[in-house]
């Protein structure tokens, strides 16, 4: 048998398809995940976004019923649709987990999300910052003579928007909770 | 039933209750206390095997050929560790196993203990689920939960990770039947999506049954209506390496298996298909090749108990979710009660073509000279074979795909193999599980002399226990498999892939206490596989094959199904005339 002839580099090279198959759009879900509160259940579900090399780009998680042990857990991932929809049924298979809620398809939802913005500074940028956060509704949680900590709640384009506005006039550290989401309605 | 007993106590209890009879294990600090409870009893049966790798195949090849669970205890550490292989090698292709782990005490962990590892971290992408029992009261309940979740929906390999302080404690026994699990998997289909499904059977000119694991899986029931499917409609079928068994190889309408080195029908059926049926199988990269070029112009539905396989590699037109018997019963009153229809005339044309391919011959070799060609031994093995109640077992490489392609299955869970993780090794080790399961049978394990050599330790296991598996070994002084795609792809260098160093297969059988055979030449061949098959214990059959032989038909990896390379005795001059396209 002579060889094929398959040039060097060749995808007919390996065992495997090398092409990737599908171009597609992208897009951003927001996942609700009702879990069986035990060990590693969250392992579980990180795990299987780094193993099967989806992306995470907001996670939080809590105990929502104490009395049933569950927790939620939501996440906003994006990929294209194949993906997100390979996301929500291997999400499906682990054991512990009860449901799965697609909450950017399953009908309106409310997003919302909490931040915590540490500024630093004095004279005119001091009172530029407070005066926007008051436009933000944003709450001052400490304040010292040169700094403030607001605390932001709202979409993530909102807090990304304070953000924006904070960095010029002496942000200095920034920390936040990631999205809860809730469908809308009963 | 609760009762107080101590933890030991109950994983005895527990797997007597759950019906299990026997268990593959090595002892080791962190599961003596379990080793204590096996000695003190006489329903389980435990195997010590010689490596934990070995437990957990040997509890596979029981689990496949029984459709059972299968279960392996191990210790602490490296007890765990080693059977990190067989949990992948069970998830890839879902088989239901449990292992037991024996963990350092509770208070201990997360100390680097002597013989502590983070067992159900590194083991949590390798398993369906697991445990770390962290007290004795809850460990009856999570043994029972455990094999649940192994068995029920798509099977897979579970682990419980036991402290050996809940072994010692007391605590209270919980029955099976003490707590709803909450996992119960979907088995009734969409019954919208069957009638969809009877609508495209009714119209289809060239209908296919694309077949795999997962009617074996689903059990007897599964292939029984399978096969009142087939004989009713008349469509042709094919099936996965996992699926072999589920419609019987001597069928008319079997087409053999499909894929990478599956068979030129099969394979040409799956391109040109106006209608695929996938009933358990998942899209395998073995099987579609390239994806943008697999089977182009057909309507596509899969029935299939896992959500995730469903549109996971090829969007499919019909997806159902469920147990396949349970989706195939329904399916069959569909469409019976809509009077039983077919497209005959297109089915019959269709297997006109069908036939035209099928002349080709693809598995078409000669046998001449002195030097036994592996095609010959595997037809060999068959032909004698066949009228025995048999099982087979094999390793990786050419010579699995030669027994897919040479050995005839006429039911499920006879043929035990590591197709997705490709477990070299996994063949012995297996065969061994497969005989405790059916102490009478002929368990045959089909093996490369490379891969053989992985797991061989577990001959000593076969002599132990009296467990008479017949080992025949294709050597070829090759890691054939690496080598073909060395000479096919990598321009004839040869790295790494010659066989060295090779022992003497008969003086190491008789080392074992076992008998050897070794076999060249071709005239021979009968008389010694006959002496193989009627010898009473164990055998190491070394039969020496062809060196540079290859394994054809072969889908080289980004072309498509139509695009296969044949061997060198398939009658390609008919092929041409197929509407098949180009052959290289
Ligand atoms: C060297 C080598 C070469 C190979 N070449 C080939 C080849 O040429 N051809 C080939 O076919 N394979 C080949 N394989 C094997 C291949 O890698 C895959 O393991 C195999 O194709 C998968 O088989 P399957 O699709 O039947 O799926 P399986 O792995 O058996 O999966 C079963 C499917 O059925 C589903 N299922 C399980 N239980 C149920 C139920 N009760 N009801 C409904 N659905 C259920 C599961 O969710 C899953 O999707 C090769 C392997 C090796 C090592
Ligand atoms: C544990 C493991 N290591 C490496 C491989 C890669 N591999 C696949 S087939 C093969 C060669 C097998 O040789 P042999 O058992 O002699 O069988 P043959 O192909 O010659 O029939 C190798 C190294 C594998 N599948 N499994």
């Amino acid at each position: 048998m002579s060889a094929l002839n398959i040039k060097k580099g060749a995808t007919s090279h390996s065992a495997y398809n090398l092409k990737s198959g599908y171009v597609d759009t992208v897009e951003r879900h927001t996942l609700a995940i009702l879990v069986e509160n035990e060990p590693g259940t969250l392992a579980r579900v990180i795990g299987l976004f780094a193993g099967r090399g989806y992306n995470i780009e907001s996670l939080t998680v809590a105990e929502t019923d104490h009395h049933g042990h569950l927790s939620r857990i939501t996440i906003v991932t994006s990929g294209t649709p194949q993906v997100i929809e390979q996301i929500k049924a291997q999400l499906g298979r682990i054991v512990p987990v009860h449901r799965v809620n697609d909450l950017t398809v399953e009908g309106p939802s409310v997003e919302r999300e909490l931040a915590l913005f540490k500024v630093a500074g004095k004279g005119d940028a001091r009172i530029e910052a407070v005066r926007l956060a008051d436009i933000f509704r944003a709450n001052v949680v400490d304040s010292t003579l040169e700094s403030f900590v607001f605390e932001v709640v709202g979409t993530s384009e909102k807090i990304d928007a304070f953000a924006e506005l904070m960095r010029p006039l002496g942000l200095t550290e920034v920390v936040r909770t990631g999205i809860a989401a809730l469908s809308r309605g009963t | 039933m609760t009762k107080a007993m101590t933890g030991a106590k109950m994983v005895v209890q527990a797997l007597v209750d759950q019906g299990v009879d026997v268990v593959f294990g090595y002892p080791g600090g962190a599961v003596l206390p379990i080793y204590d409870e096996i000695f003190q009893q006489n329903h389980i049966q435990h195997v010590l095997v010689r490596h934990e790798q070995g437990a957990v195949h040997a509890a596979e090849g029981y689990a496949r050929s029984t459709g059972k669970l299968g279960v392996a205890l191990v210790t602490s550490g490296p007890g765990a560790t080693n059977a990190v292989t067989g949990l992948t090698d069970a998830l890839l292709d879902s088989i239901p196993i449990l292992v037991l782990t024996g963990q350092v005490p509770t208070f201990m962990i997360g100390s680097d203990a002597f013989q502590e590892a983070d067992t159900v971290g590194i083991t949590r992408p390798c398993t369906k689920h697991n445990w770390l029992v962290k007290d004795t009261d809850d460990l009856a309940r999570t043994i029972h939960e455990a094999c649940h979740v192994a068995t029920a929906g798509r099977p897979g390999p579970v682990l419980v990770d036991i402290p050996k302080d809940v072994q010692f404690a007391t605590g209270t026994y919980t029955a099976k039947t003490g707590r709803r699990s909450h996992y119960n998997p979907q088995v009734k289909g969409d019954i919208n999506a069957i009638t969809d499904l009877v609508k495209a059977l009714e119209k289809a000119k060239r209908p296919l049954f694309y077949t795999g694991g997962g009617v074996i899986n689903s059990g007897d029931a599964a292939t029984q209506l399978l096969r009142e499917l087939v004989a009713a409609t008349n469509f042709p079928i094919t099936s996965t390496l996992m699926g072999l068994g589920c419609y019987p190889a001597s069928g008319d309408n079997w087409l053999g298996m499909l894929g990478m080195h599956g068979l030129y029908e099969a394979n040409m059926a799956m391109h040109d298909c106006d209608l695929m049926i996938n009933i358990g199988a998942r899209f395998d990269d073995r099987i579609t090749g390239v994806v943008e070029k697999f089977s182009p112009n057909s309507k596509k539905a899969h029935i299939d108990i896992d959500p995730s396989s469903i549109n996971k590699v090829i969007h499919v037109d019909i997806p159902i979710v469920g147990d396949i018997a349970h989706v195939l019963e329904d399916l069959l009153k569909v469409w019976k009660s809509r009077g039983r229809k077919t497209n005959a005339e297109g089915v019959s044309k269709w297997w006109d073509q069908i036939n035209e391919w099928r002349s080709i011959d693809c598995l078409k070799f000669t046998q001449t000279g002195k030097v036994i060609k592996p095609q010959y031994a595997l037809s060999r093995l068959e032909a004698l074979t066949k009228k025995y109640d048999r099982y087979i077992t094999t390793e990786v490489g050419q010579h699995q795909m030669w027994a897919a392609q040479y050995l005839g299955f006429e039911d499920p869970n006879r043929w035990m193999t590591s197709g997705g993780l490709g477990t070299m090794g996994y063949g012995t080790p297996a065969s061994i599980g497969v005989q405790m399961a059916h102490r009478d049978s002929l368990v045959i394990n089909v093996a490369g002399e490379a891969s053989w050599l992985m797991n061989m330790q577990e001959m000593g296991t076969a002599m132990q226990y009296k467990l008479p598996v017949k080992q025949f070994i294709l050597n070829n002084e090759r890691l054939g498999m690496v080598r073909q795609w060395q000479e096919l792809l990598h321009g004839e260098r040869y790295s790494s892939s010659w066989s060295e160093s090779l022992p003497d297969f008969v003086k190491l059988a008789e080392a074992f206490g076992a008998k050897g055979i070794i076999c060249s030449d071709p005239a021979d061949l009968d008389d010694a596989i006959m002496e193989m098959i009627t010898y009473d214990g164990p055998v190491i059959f070394d039969c020496l094959v062809e060196k540079h032989e290859n394994c054809f038909p072969m889908i080289p990896s980004g072309k498509a199904h139509n695009d296969m390379i044949l061997g060198e005795n398939a009658d390609t001059a008919n092929a041409i005339q197929g509407a098949g396209g180009a052959l290289v």
